[in-house]
């Protein structure tokens, strides 16, 4: 399935978001997501589904000022 | 310095962006005293994983971090932002900045105080990046926000207080809240000033990252926030138009 992962095409198999960001490489990274602008708690990602043409939103922390 | 109920000895709060290099961030950190950091979110690669990296550095620091929604120009991307930065981050407080002004990047304060409220009913401790526009104070005092962060020039501008007399305005209007100097700071005696006026702490980042020598820079804004504060609480002779001798006149001899 084609989604959008950080602003670019990806096309991942898993059916969940927590599916998509192990086979997308993040792992046991410190990210937090967003499912179309709406932000997706850790502990929800595992029952969240994805669709076609979803965007998906993975951050980090960065420096700040 | 009370934030949320929690005190801070150091009253100056330090940004950790644009630094030379990792270890002068780590350098300045410690040279400013601060207890307290300013941070952000931005995309992760996979790959890269550069803000796990960065998040290791700053744990090894032991300050307390401020996460802030720079960039956000709208209520939702900043809620959003900031319900993302509380997971990350593993922290309530948040500084809300909804930036309104492409030029100037001045707050904008309707969605500014909209984001707030609904933060705040989310149990969010929101840190306000706003004006010294009392109305706005008012909204964002009766939103929930206990700690409001006037600027005191635009973000990165190093031109100091602007608006002397707003800042004065807006002390005595909020005797009580935790008020502090944010952006626009560019020497120690900016901060010195601030601290002055009553201001209860003050966050800085480019003027000390951008500095010729960071470090340096970091240790002088400690000590202007420092003298600043004792400035103020030690009673501060009044101004006045005309000369009062210093040496005492009684006992003076006489030549003439």
């Amino acid at each position: 399935m084609k989604i959008i992962v950080n602003g670019e095409s990806a096309e991942v198999e898993a059916a969940t978001l927590a599916g998509a960001l192990e086979e997308l490489g993040y792992g046991e990274a410190l990210v937090a997501t967003a499912l179309n602008r709406e932000f997706v708690p850790a502990p929800l990602r595992g029952e969240t589904r994805l669709s076609e043409n979803d965007r998906i939103e993975i951050i980090a922390p960065m420096q700040g000022g | 310095m009370d934030i949320y109920g929690e005190t801070f000895e150091s009253r100056l709060m330090l940004g950790t962006a644009r630094y030379p290099s990792p270890d002068v961030l780590k350098a300045a950190i410690a040279a400013s005293g601060a207890q307290i950091v300013t941070v952000s979110l931005r995309r992760e690669s996979a790959g890269e994983r550069a803000g796990q990296a960065f998040w290791d550095i700053i744990r090894e620091t032991g300050c307390r971090v401020l996460p802030n929604t720079a960039g956000c120009h709208s209520v939702s991307e900043a809620v959003t932002t900031a319900q993302m930065a509380r997971e990350v981050f593993g922290t309530d407080w948040v500084k809300i900045e909804v930036i309104g002004d492409a030029d100037t990047l001045q707050p904008d304060l309707f969605g500014l105080v909209e984001a707030t409220r609904v933060l705040s009913e989310e149990g969010f401790k929101v840190l306000a990046y706003t004006t010294e526009d009392l109305v706005a104070a008012d909204r964002l005092v009766e939103a929930g926000c206990r700690v409001l962060m006037p600027w005191g020039s635009p973000i990165g501008s190093a031109r100091g207080l602007n608006n002397v007399y707003g800042l004065r305005a807006m002390r005595a209007r909020f005797p009580d809240l935790t008020l502090i100097v944010d952006a626009g700071l560019g020497v120690p005696s900016h901060a010195a000033h601030a601290m002055e006026l009553g201001y209860d702490g003050v966050l800085l980042s480019s003027a000390v990252a951008l500095a010729g020598d960071p470090v340096g820079m970091a240790k002088g804004f400690r000590l202007a926030v420092e003298a600043g504060r004792l400035g103020f609480t030690s009673g501060p002779l009044a101004p006045r138009d005309m000369a009062e001798p210093s040496t005492p006149v009684l006992g003076l001899a006489s030549f003439a």
